[in-house]
């Protein structure tokens, strides 16, 4: 089954070497599926259709360190309690971060 | 059906309900389905028992009936069929199947355990998960159990049901390496069950002892299925040895009793000579946990003859150990209280004091009652009247209300 895992927070707590390392194991563990480290928020743009069909852009959104978004990893595990152990051994789940574990809906 | 045949029936479902189902759970993985044909197997039972007789040895014969059942099913929904198959297929990758005791079901049941007391469902719903799948309980009685409407109770268990089954919590025993932040879970969840019937929360009764046994009745099973694990063993004792008390805690006009005034010739010697074995073993072989600590100081209680021989400066001890493990403003009342005991009132009142304004601690008439009893007992009247109209303000129970109302028209008297 496939899960996301949504990495919260800045990672600075954590040095590249250990990001590296992470990555490294859920690669030669067979699970990778995808995932991406996102450039920091000040580079974010947020768009949305009004409500007369228009288009909106703006700068941002900017939220608290802790709750940005900074990046995540779909895996595919057997279950639950395999997913939140990939979770808890991410940096991004330390120093006030927090990861947030959601199953991937898979359509057949 | 005849009287006697019913009752029996009735006794093995109680016994055998959530081993089918744990069973069933494991061979299938779908929570859902085990539950359908666990029913299935028991109405079939039912139908033909009183016919045929109750067959010798009737979990296998429900297990044989379920299994069925679910194979019917799968063979008309061949989709769902081919899910299953690969969630098996991955369960086995996961832990082996362990092999069947000759003839009898496999006990699974530590499994089930471990799923309804899993850390990503909400703590509020493991409790009533655990009364549903491990005791058998149905959601009509769970709901009652919990005092909430039996449409709140199912819908709850049917968001619990699918988060099992959405976000793939399993069903496994964790690694002994993971027991120690996983089995915590589970012994809450049955002592949230038992604190619930032992002290409701609100009603007419202040012991709801069907929900009691039912808390005893699992800790007993899961002593059984995990005798190595000391907490386990402090969890039961703890729960004997409290409910060893149950009849002494009320009064002929409803109202509670308290410890100190309770006739101990009620105490229930049975439970209590179950409960003291098993705080040795909680005790022995390594630094205790906290159900073992809170089981040593009930036993302290059972041993005493009365309350002034009661080995007090013994109990603070216990409490200092209790808020080491784990640290809570309402440790501290307790022992303020077993303070009171030893060094005199107006030492425990001055540690209530210091409580004075927890949050935790809000809300609870457990405190103003405490300090109310103190200031009694120390004749400072208007006071004691003060603080036994604000516990009053709080209580819930009406055997609780009623012993406060009680104290307060004493203390009023003088």
């Amino acid at each position: 089954m496939k899960y996301m895992l949504l990495i919260h927070g800045s990672g600075d707590g954590c040095t590249p070497q250990e990001w590296m390392d992470y990555d490294k194991s859920v690669r030669e563990a067979g699970i990778f599926v995808s995932g991406e480290s996102l450039a920091e928020q000040a580079l974010a743009t947020s768009v949305t259709i009004g409500e007369s069909g228009e288009r909106v852009v703006t700068d941002g959104p900017y939220a608290e360190a802790r709750e940005v978004l900074g990046g995540f990893y779909v895996i595919d595990v057997p279950d639950l309690d395999a997913a939140t152990d990939w979770a808890a051994r991410c940096p991004g789940a330390r120093d006030g971060g927090s990861m947030v574990v959601r199953p991937v809906v898979e359509y057949a | 059906m005849p009287g006697d045949i019913r009752a029996s029936v009735e006794a093995i479902f109680r016994e055998e309900r959530g081993r089918l189902l744990a069973a069933l759970v494991r061979r299938f993985g779908d929570l859902d389905m085990a539950e359908e044909v666990t029913s299935e197997a028991i109405e079939a039972a039912l139908l033909r028992w009183p016919i045929d007789g109750v067959p010798a040895s009737p979990g296998a014969w429900l297990m044989t009936t379920a299994r069925r059942r679910a194979v019917d099913r799968l063979r008309r929904d061949k989709a769902y069929a081919a899910r299953l198959a690969l969630l098996q297929v991955e369960a086995d990758r996961a832990a082996p199947a362990a092999p069947e005791a000759d003839g009898g079901l496999p006990d699974e049941r530590l499994r089930l355990f471990f799923t309804c007391a899993h850390p990503a469902l909400p703590e509020a719903d493991r409790g009533a998960l655990t009364l549903r799948y491990l005791a058998g309980l149905t959601t009509v009685e769970v709901a009652r159990a919990y005092l909430v409407p039996v449409e709140t109770m199912a819908k709850r268990l049917v968001r619990a049901k699918k988060k099992i089954s959405g976000a793939r919590i399993p069903f496994r025993v964790p690694e002994p390496h993971e027991l120690p932040s996983r089995l915590p879970g589970v012994l809450q969840a049955i002592y949230s069950i038992f604190t619930e019937g032992y002290a409701a929360s609100a009603g007419p009764d202040l012991v709801r002892h069907d929900l009691a046994e039912e808390a005893l009745r699992l800790g007993r099973i899961l002593r059984r299925l995990l005798p190595a694990e000391r907490e386990v063993a402090g969890l039961l004792a703890l729960m004997l040895l409290t409910h060893a008390r149950r009849d002494a805690r009320t009064g002929p006009d409803g109202g509670l009793i308290l410890l100190e005034d309770q006739d101990r010739s009620q105490w229930d010697r049975v439970m209590i000579d179950e409960g003291e074995p098993l705080v040795v073993t909680a005790l022995t072989g390594g630094p205790p946990g906290p159900y073992g600590v809170q089981a040593a100081i009930a036993a302290l209680h059972s041993t005493a003859a009365d309350v002034t021989s009661t080995d007090w400066p013994q109990i603070v001890l216990l409490y200092d150990v209790l808020r080491s493990l784990t640290p809570s403003p309402v440790v501290d009342l307790n022992r303020a209280v077993a303070v009171a005991m030893r060094d005199g009132e107006e030492a425990g009142l001055a540690l209530l004091d210091g409580l004075a304004g927890e949050p935790q601690l809000r809300g609870l008439h457990v405190y103003p009652a405490a300090r109310a009893e103190l200031l009694r007992r120390l004749g400072r009247f208007p006071e004691a009247a003060e603080a036994f109209r604000e516990a009053l303000g709080l209580a819930g129970s009406d055997p609780e209300r009623l012993h406060l109302r009680q104290r307060l028209s004493e203390v009023e008297g003088h």
